[in-house]
């Protein structure tokens, strides 16, 4: 196997991280104004993501990082083609981030309700593109000789493009659905667990359109056979659900969206962006790489680094594995001066 | 405008607003995690409130940080695409390293110190936030590294197949000397700005009328703990700008030259104070205030050393490089080279200003003196700006500044870095939203910090942390959303 296969796949590793992560905590986000009824309710629900979103959303950051280094074509063309949508996701990112730490900041009615909105659009804006994005990179876009993107906005807004966007944002409020279940108590909790019922049919079905769809455009055996799992898992989240098992839920879907990220990984390679245009224009694992001396410095990083992010990132979830409730949100802290 | 000059200033305007969150939490980070080990190790609750009081401060700042932060992240594929295929070989590598190794940690550690008030044993609280301040400081290690890059290539050879750069050593990319100055001078920058934020805000508290007992403990201590990292981080400031300013004399003496818009090349040439005339771009003779031998002090350790001047160089490069201008824009080197060190060397002023006040328990309580500490506050920032406005500048029209002694094929002028494929009416949309954005933000992150400065620290009850109570599960949390 060659180093610049071992880093296509572990950039799929970063985006599954990143999915499975960032997934929950912008589906929880995407689920305030549903489950938040009470100013409590939606702190707590805003608490039980607290401690983890940050250092969820880096898995991004380092995935763009080592797009950077191990496919600088890649990232140049994805980036610079994409750009309009991009910046709709940085501006999301930022509004959300800003949003989580600033709403308790200030005891007023109209502050807190507009974070809710930022936090709203901010968790519900980046679920929808990062599927358009995707579906977009798998299924091809216009793409020159010399490696730059040529169609517009527009061009991403394709039917297969937005299902894929649809997709995601179904997946992530599920999986957001899922760990309220998880990992919070009292009211929010209880709805979290009904509005499963209600959403989970409508993404089991956008879901199986969209992965036939992929596979029928552009399937091997080997994606066919994740995309079955990927579905089996789906389902079989939302029927540990209903039977009220609130930790296999959440873990079958973190399960779906690793196998969904590695469907579309597996379709696209040795691509990692197809041009519509002709494909002999495609960015491949080879053609958009570093070289060779770069790979191998960078997998002794990863390989080095990894390990420990996945040790103290696990431990932080075991730090916070109690349930929030109502009584842990605390008085605001300016109100306790003295 | 084109598309080149949008995304230039949109570069400009992200990364300047980017570095005025950075260099607080790089120094901040820190001073927390200082004053949580004083009252980890005293029991004394006057440590704990401080710690409260400025992590607040720190979170509120880190926020923005943050968040601007993935913006500089993905602008260098959406407006220098160009930029990005022919270095990311090399570009690519200290960033995706510094994600892995730094961001990581920050970001995990720092949710840990905020929730795990309750959660955590005290001693593990506290090496949470020790974790924090060393990742922030990594994280600028790193991006430094790629940016001393872009100013002085090294650990690189060029690919004629491709035209692009080729990393060949990352031990010489990480042991630049660029690197081993520009790093200890940034953060030192950044412990200038932390102190003395710290020393605003005790002063201000200090010199009211009404000021409590409690808070009167805790602003003591903190006053002292910000003058001290005030004086010391100027001092390094200076000494390390110092050395920088050798080092840039060697690898980029054009950098050099317009610091000083001298024309042309002198023996002992003298450090110019301030201009009396203009300075354009066209190299006139300004009449200046100078000190004598200064410049070539500062550059070459000796006051008779030869210093070389804009025009001998321009002449070099253009028998080295072809046909071009290499003179970047004389006012801004000139002017931001000066305020950086002027408004450096006031806020050390102030620290020492300071230690004399509050001499021997002494506490000045005059207007004056708030406002001198207020001012000494705001200085560091406005310099930090100015030195990375003189930096990157300063290396104008290169994106990649050729080294002199290393290969010279690995260069790249900024006109050559830009996407092709983004049209300056998307990069002017991207421009106007970020600009409108990161205003609301700055009025909105600088209303907090001054209402959360101002009112103090919390009244508390005392800290739980996990050792001292068992059913800390049920209580609520002291650090929440
Ligand atoms: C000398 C220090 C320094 C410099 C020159 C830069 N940064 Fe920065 N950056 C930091 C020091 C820092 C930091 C101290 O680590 C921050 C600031 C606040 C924070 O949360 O971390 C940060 C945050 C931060 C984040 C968010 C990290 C997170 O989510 O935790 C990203 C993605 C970047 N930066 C990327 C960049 C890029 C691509 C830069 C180059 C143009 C850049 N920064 C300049
Ligand atoms: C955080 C501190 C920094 C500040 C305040 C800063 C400031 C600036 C400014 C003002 C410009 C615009 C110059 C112009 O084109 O007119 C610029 C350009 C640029 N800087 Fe920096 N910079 C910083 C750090 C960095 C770092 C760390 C990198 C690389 C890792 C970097 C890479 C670039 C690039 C690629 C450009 C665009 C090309 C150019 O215009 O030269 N900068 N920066
Ligand atoms: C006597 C005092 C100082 C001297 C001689 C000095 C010198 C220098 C020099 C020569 C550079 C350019 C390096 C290069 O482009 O290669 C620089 C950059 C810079 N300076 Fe200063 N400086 C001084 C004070 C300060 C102060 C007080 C601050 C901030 C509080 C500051 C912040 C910066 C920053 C942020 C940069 C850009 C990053 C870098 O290249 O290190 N400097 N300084």
């Amino acid at each position: 196997m060659q180093l610049t296969d071992v880093w296509f796949g572990l950039i799929a590793v970063l985006w599954i991280g990143y999915f499975v992560l960032e997934g929950f905590d912008f589906g929880v986000g995407i689920l305030l104004p549903v489950l938040g009824r009470s100013e409590t309710d939606r702190r707590v629900m805003i608490n039980t993501i607290g401690p983890v979103w940050d250092g969820n959303e880096v898995w991004l950051l380092v995935a763009g990082g080592a797009t950077f280094a191990a496919f600088p074509d890649w990232y140049a063309t994805l980036f610079s083609g994409f750009y309009l949508a991009l910046l709709l996701i940085l501006v999301a990112l930022i509004v959300r981030g800003v949003a989580f730490e600033y709403r308790g900041k200030v005891d007023s009615d109209r502050w807190r309700a507009a974070w809710d909105q930022a936090i709203f659009w901010g968790s519900a804006v980046p679920a929808l593109l990062w599927g358009v994005a995707f579906a977009n990179i798998v299924h091809g876009v216009p793409i020159d000789q010399h490696k730059e993107y040529t169609g517009n906005l527009i061009t991403l807004l394709n039917p297969y493009g937005l299902l894929g966007g649809v997709v995601t944002l179904g997946l992530f409020t599920l999986h957001g659905a899922y760990y309220l279940g998880l990992k919070s108590d009292g009211e929010v909790r209880e709805r979290a667990n009904a509005l499963v019922k209600r959403l989970a049919p409508a993404v089991v079905v956008a879901g199986a359109v969209f992965l036939l769809w992929t596979q029928i455009h552009g399937g091997r055996p080997l994606s066919w056979a994740v995309t079955v799992l990927a579905a089996v898992a789906l389902i079989a989240s939302a029927r540990a659900s209903l039977r009220g098992r609130e930790g296999w839920a959440f873990a079958l879907m973190a399960g779906c969206l690793g196998l969904v990220v590695i469907t579309l990984f597996a379709t696209l390679y040795p691509n990692v962006m197809v041009s519509s245009t002709s494909a002999a224009y495609s960015l491949t694992t080879t053609n958009a790489s570093s070289g060779h001396y770069t790979l191998t410095v960078m997998t002794w990083v990863a390989g080095l680094m990894t390990p420990f992010v996945l040790l103290y990132q696990s431990w932080t979830y075991w730090v916070f594995r109690a349930r929030i409730g109502p009584g842990h949100i605390p008085v605001p802290l300016l109100a306790r001066r003295g | 405008m084109s598309s080149l000059d949008l995304a230039r200033w949109q570069f400009g305007i992200t990364t300047v607003y980017h570095f005025l969150f950075v260099p607080l939490t790089i120094g901040l980070a820190p001073l927390v995690a200082i004053l949580q080990t004083g009252w980890v190790r005293t029991q004394n609750p006057a440590w704990y409130r401080a710690t409260k009081f400025f992590g607040k401060l720190l979170l509120i700042n880190f926020a923005l940080g943050v968040v601007t932060g993935i913006v500089q992240e993905f602008q260098f594929g959406m407006n220098w695409s160009s930029y990005s295929r022919f270095v990311g070989d090399v570009f690519g590598a200290p960033l995706a390293i510094e994600g892995l190794a730094a961001f990581f940690i920050e970001s995990t550690f720092l949710g840990l110190w905020i929730f795990g008030w309750e959660v955590l044993p005290k001693r593990v609280h506290l090496a949470c936030i020790w974790m924090v301040a060393i990742a922030v400081n990594a994280s600028a290690f790193f991006i430094l590294a790629a940016n001393s890059f872009m100013q002085h290539p090294v650990g690189v050879t060029y690919d004629p197949a491709t035209h692009r750069a080729r990393l060949t050593s990352i031990w010489a990319l990480l042991t630049n000397q660029t690197l081993i100055v520009t790093f200890p001078h940034t953060i030192s920058g950044a412990f200038l700005v932390a102190g003395a934020v710290v020393v605003a805000v005790s002063a201000w508290h200090l010199a009211r009328k009404n000021a409590r007992p409690s808070d009167v403990e805790v602003f003591r201590r903190t006053v002292r703990v910000g003058l001290i990292t005030v004086v010391l981080a100027g001092i390094a400031v200076t000494g390390s700008g110092h050395l920088q300013a050798q080092v840039m004399t060697k690898q980029q003496p054009m950098k050099m030259a317009a610091a000083e818009a001298l024309c042309t090349t002198e023996k002992g040439a003298g450090f110019s104070i301030f201009a009396l005339g203009t300075i354009n771009a066209k190299c006139d003779e300004v009449k200046s205030v100078t000190i004598p031998g200064l410049l070539a002090f500062l550059s070459t350790d000796s006051p008779n050393g030869t210093v070389e001047g804009v025009d001998d160089l321009q002449a070099q490069m253009v028998a080295r490089y072809g046909p071009g201008d290499y003179i970047p824009s004389l006012p801004v080197t000139y002017w931001s080279f000066r305020l950086m060190i002027g408004l450096g060397v006031l806020t050390l002023l102030m620290g020492l200003l300071g230690f004399w006040g509050y001499r021997r328990g002494r506490t000045p309580t005059g207007r004056w003196w708030v406002r001198i500490a207020v001012g000494g506050a705001i200085a560091p920032f406005v310099a930090n700006s100015f030195g990375w406005i003189f930096t990157e500048l300063g290396r104008q029209p290169w994106v990649v500044v050729p080294n002199p002694t290393g290969n010279t094929s690995i260069r790249l002028l900024t006109s050559a870095g830009v996407s092709p494929s983004v049209g300056a009416g998307t990069v002017l949309v991207s421009l106007i939203v970020f600009t409108l954005l990161y205003g609301m933000l700055a009025v909105v992150e600088l209303t907090l910090l001054l209402r959360y400065a101002k009112a103090g620290p919390p009244d508390d009850p005392f800290p739980g942390g996990a050792d001292d109570d068992a059913s800390s599960e049920q209580r609520p949390m002291s650090f929440a959303y």
